[in-house]
């Protein structure tokens, strides 16, 4: 198997995703907007040695959500899931 | 946001590990399995920031443990672990994380599974669980390079060496002890069958290392019969940082 073993986990986007919502993202289910799979945030794969962080869903590898840093803004696109389920 | 922790002690693990004391005044406490984030920044300003898991148990003292493992071309390891002394203070963010969390109100077994350094957020549920006299049935497998690489070693020591607490297997990949009945290797399914949990007994797994290890050990589980949904995972990538 040559797939590069270069990501983590969902949970390691938690500091990031905190300076942007009042609740923890990683513990919340989201649906992937390409094969419909529902899991927790934390469980996706999520690869941060691009200019910020990209996550991807564990079962098909589609982007459920960047995070870019770009100076004075925070540009945050997740469009790659349906849904976010958060836990109240 | 970001937070002042001051360094309160310094204690070596092993030859490359150290656990940093800090004590944090306006810390909210956290949960067992959680991390923070670390932020060092140079007099030119540039800043790096790594994610460290907490190795100490819940507490109510603004006091928080770290232990880091020193990367050879690491940013901020080689600070952390050779030249931060006690007196200074750190930047940091946290507690982070809600899925990668042991709390006392879960009452099914729980296994852990540690890769070298991957041992330090299961610490904290160890820890947890003995500070809370929990229930929940714990054991712990542990691979690490050698006996030198343990972290904690006096301590876990001490808990195999009590009845009734947390079972340990250790799994050695470079070099055994003496005497030691299985050669160097990785964890495969010989040893996922005699030191895990039955999947039958419904234990949730706590699986953290390199993310490697964790493909691994995750594979062996799910091929033991444990549903994918009870394992939880951490992974730290090839170099061991975080971030």
């Amino acid at each position: 198997m040559n797939v590069p073993m270069n990501y983590l986990d969902g949970n390691a986007a938690a500091g990031e995703l905190s300076r942007i919502f009042a609740m923890d993202v990683t513990s919340a289910q989201g649906q992937c907007a390409h094969c419909g799979t529902i899991r927790r945030f934390a469980e996706a794969h999520l690869y941060m040695q691009a200019p910020g962080v990209v996550a991807r869903c564990a079962v098909c590898d589609h982007v459920l959500l960047r995070l870019v840093n770009a100076r004075q803004h925070m540009f945050l696109d997740a469009r790659g899931m349906t849904y976010l389920r958060l836990n109240m | 946001m970001w937070r002042v922790g001051t360094v309160v002690a310094l204690h070596d693990e092993t030859m490359m590990a150290r656990t940093i004391a800090l004590e944090v005044p306006d810390w909210p406490g956290h949960v067992a399995g959680q991390h923070i984030d670390v932020r060092l920044t140079a007099s030119d300003g540039y800043s790096a920031v790594r994610s460290y898991s907490i190795a100490s148990a819940p507490n109510s003292e603004g006091r928080v443990e770290l232990t880091v493992e020193r990367l050879p071309n690491g940013e901020v390891s080689p600070y952390l672990t050779q030249e931060l002394a006690r007196g200074d203070r750190l930047e940091l963010r946290g507690p982070i994380g809600g899925w990668f969390v042991w709390r006392t109100q879960q009452t099914e077994p729980i296994q852990l599974i540690a890769g070298g350094s991957g041992i330090v957020p299961l610490m904290a549920m160890i820890r947890w669980r003995l500070a809370t006299a929990g229930s929940a049935p714990f054991r712990l497998l542990y691979s690490v390079r050698e006996p030198g690489a343990v972290f904690y070693r006096g301590e876990l020591q001490a808990l195999s060496d009590r009845s009734n607490s947390v079972s340990i297997t250790y799994a050695y990949t470079r070099a055994t002890p003496k005497d030691w009945s299985r050669p160097p290797g990785r964890i495969d399914a010989t040893l996922i069958a005699t030191g895990t949990w039955p999947s039958n007994l419904g234990p949730t797994s706590y699986v953290c290392g390199p993310t490697s290890f964790v493909e691994n050990a995750t594979d062996l589980l799910i091929a033991a019969g444990y549903g994918r949904e009870s394992i939880r995972t951490e992974r730290f990538g090839a170099t061991g940082d975080r971030k």
